[in-house]
């Protein structure tokens, strides 16, 4: 892997960019691997990088359907933040955080991460009780979550209506510092180029459409539109998918599959340098570095695999940016997409080894799964390559499901489901 | 927008229901074990396809009643009501 660097910048400006190399090779599927992710996502890219690079095992392949980052990494709204309700989410999105922190010098790649902060206005004197009830759990673990007043929120984010006469009028609201954004292709292409430099290799246009099992039910190799690999171990890292490949595998998930949206618009010079998000609309707004407003609300509500989101929740984001925004009203949506999202009932990830021996998995991120991608990588791949989940890992099992003990942030946290 | 044929209020527009999840799913015995219990409380099909699914018309009659809808396209084969058989599959 030639290093990124203000050296190898400055070099190729003098010889006329012709010394550029791809970020990876087009990799052909071999006879077999040792372990084979299954979805070039972030998460499957994030865990096939640290197989390699924490564990030692470079044979090594991320199979992907279309193109590295064509499902949800490449089409969410980047938020990065660890303001969760119960220890076990706070330990987990706290490593994503911690690694994100670090990843552009990690990976030798510019993922743009910007810790601009997070701002959360409550619009009731109820979310105000909600407010305090949720930065004092997260306090005492360590998250870096404080309470603003209204004046403080309205000198951050003067495009917000905090007249007394608005339609969602606010009380007041908290602050996370350490949140921000980042780029999402950049990070997928991050991963991909620095899993490829160890060995991995990333082939795309490669659908897995089946599994064979051995007489002991373990799973041998993988059926794919390029043919039949075979395979030591694999896992399941499809996000929205992760239904239809568990069940040709031979079994189900407690998932459900919805489409959610996304908006932006076209670009105008600095207006908003924090993330803000409010708690009565679960509409949430960034600037993006090009100018455009990124901002999105909740689900379809009805299971999907349709990658387009659907006209009345569509309107129903744009107007209520606009209500809450009166400035951003004028302004011109650019455009609107969707992706599709694996819900779970208690809104928390599964990462464990499947029913099927030797068959992993990771999904159940749903609408928040871009800010974990090192993290849901880094568990992973411990625990493909030990065979035994890692201990922050461990409570996001599939099993939770059975012995009942959920980790139920949809209720707790807050987050827009 | 779906279009949407309440059996007892005509077409109407999405707006005015609301999905309520996958249809045709019995209740086990008292008896049942935790893992036929969290079947029932968890696992779903979520079928990329045809999904047999429950829907309420909450801004018109209330009615709960049943749909086949492809999770694909969005397209509606039927709809029907509660104590109706689910439609054949399609060939
Ligand atoms: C509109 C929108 C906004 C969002 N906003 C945020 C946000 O602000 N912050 C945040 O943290 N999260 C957000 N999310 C959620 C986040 O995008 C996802 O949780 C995360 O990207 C999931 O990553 P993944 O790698 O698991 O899945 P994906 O990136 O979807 O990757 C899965 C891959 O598997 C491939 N695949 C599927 N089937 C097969 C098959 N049979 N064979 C081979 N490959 C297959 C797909 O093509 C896809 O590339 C948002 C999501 C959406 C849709
Ligand atoms: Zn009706």
């Amino acid at each position: 892997m030639k290093r990124y660097s203000a050296w190898s910048l400055f070099q190729e400006g003098l010889g006329g960019q012709k010394g550029w190399r791809p970020a990876w090779r087009a990799a052909a599927p071999k006879a077999r691997y040792d372990a084979i992710i299954i979805g070039g996502g972030g998460h499957g890219l994030a865990t096939a990088y640290y197989l390699a690079r924490n564990h030692g095992l470079t044979n090594v392949a991320v199979l992907e359907r279309g193109w590295i980052g064509g499902g949800n990494s490449g089409r969410n709204t980047t938020i990065i933040r660890s303001n969760y309700y119960y220890p076990q989410s706070i330990a987990l999105f706290e490593l994503a955080l911690t690694l994100y922190e670090k990843l552009s010098i990690d990976l030798n790649f510019n993922v743009m991460f910007s810790q601009r902060g997070l701002i959360i206005a409550g619009n009731s004197r109820h979310d105000m009780e909600t407010i305090a009830r949720l930065i004092g759990a997260m306090r005492l673990l360590g998250v870096d979550v404080e309470e603003i007043t209204v004046d403080e929120i309205k000198r951050a984010v003067p495009a917000l209506d905090c007249s007394p006469r608005a339609r969602f009028p606010v009380f007041g609201g908290y602050r996370q510092k350490r949140a921000g954004t980042a780029r999402h292709d950049a990070v997928v292409w991050g991963y991909a180029r620095a899993a490829d430099a160890l060995g991995v290799d990333i082939i795309e246009n490669c659908a897995v459409t089946g599994f064979e099992k051995s007489a002991s039910g373990r799973v041998q190799a993988v059926e794919t539109s390029r043919g039949r690999i075979a395979c030591d171990k694999a896992a399941i890292v499809v996000a929205g998918h992760s239904s239809v490949l568990a069940e040709a595998a031979g079994f189900r998930l407690p998932v459900t599959s919805y489409a959610l949206q996304a908006f932006v618009t076209e670009p105008v010079k600095p207006v908003l340098d924090v993330v803000c998000w409010t708690l009565a609309t679960g509409v949430y707004v960034s600037q993006s570095d090009k100018g455009g407003l990124v901002f999105g609300g909740g689900l379809d509500l009805y299971p999907s695999y349709a990658q387009r989101g659907n006209l009345p929740i569509g309107a129903s984001v744009v107007g209520t940016l606009a209500e809450q925004f009166p400035g951003f009203g004028r302004i011109r949506l650019l455009r609107q997409w969707a992706g599709i999202v694996d819900v779970v009932h208690d809104s928390s990830p599964i990462i464990d080894e499947t029913p099927v021996p030797g068959l992993y998995m990771n999904c159940g991120w749903g609408t928040g799964g871009f800010k974990a991608i090192p993290a849901g990588g880094w568990l992973l791949a411990h625990q493909i390559a030990t065979g035994k989940p890692h201990d922050i890992g461990a409570p996001f099992s599939l099993n939770r499901f059975r012995t009942g003990a959920l980790i139920d942030e949809a209720a707790g946290a807050g987050i827009a489901h | 927008m779906l279009l949407i044929n309440c059996p007892w209020c005509g077409p109407r527009g999405e707006h005015e229901f609301s999905c309520g999840g996958e249809s045709h799913i019995a209740r086990p015995a008292l008896a049942s074990t935790d893992a036929e219990w969290s079947d029932y409380l968890y696992f779903r099909k979520n079928p990329k396809g045809e999904h047999l699914e429950r829907w309420r018309h909450d801004f018109g009659c209330r009615q709960w009643f049943n749909v086949a809808r492809d999770t694909r396209t969005h397209a509606i084969r039927a709809v029907y009501r509660m104590d109706e058989q689910k439609p054949e599959p399609e060939r």
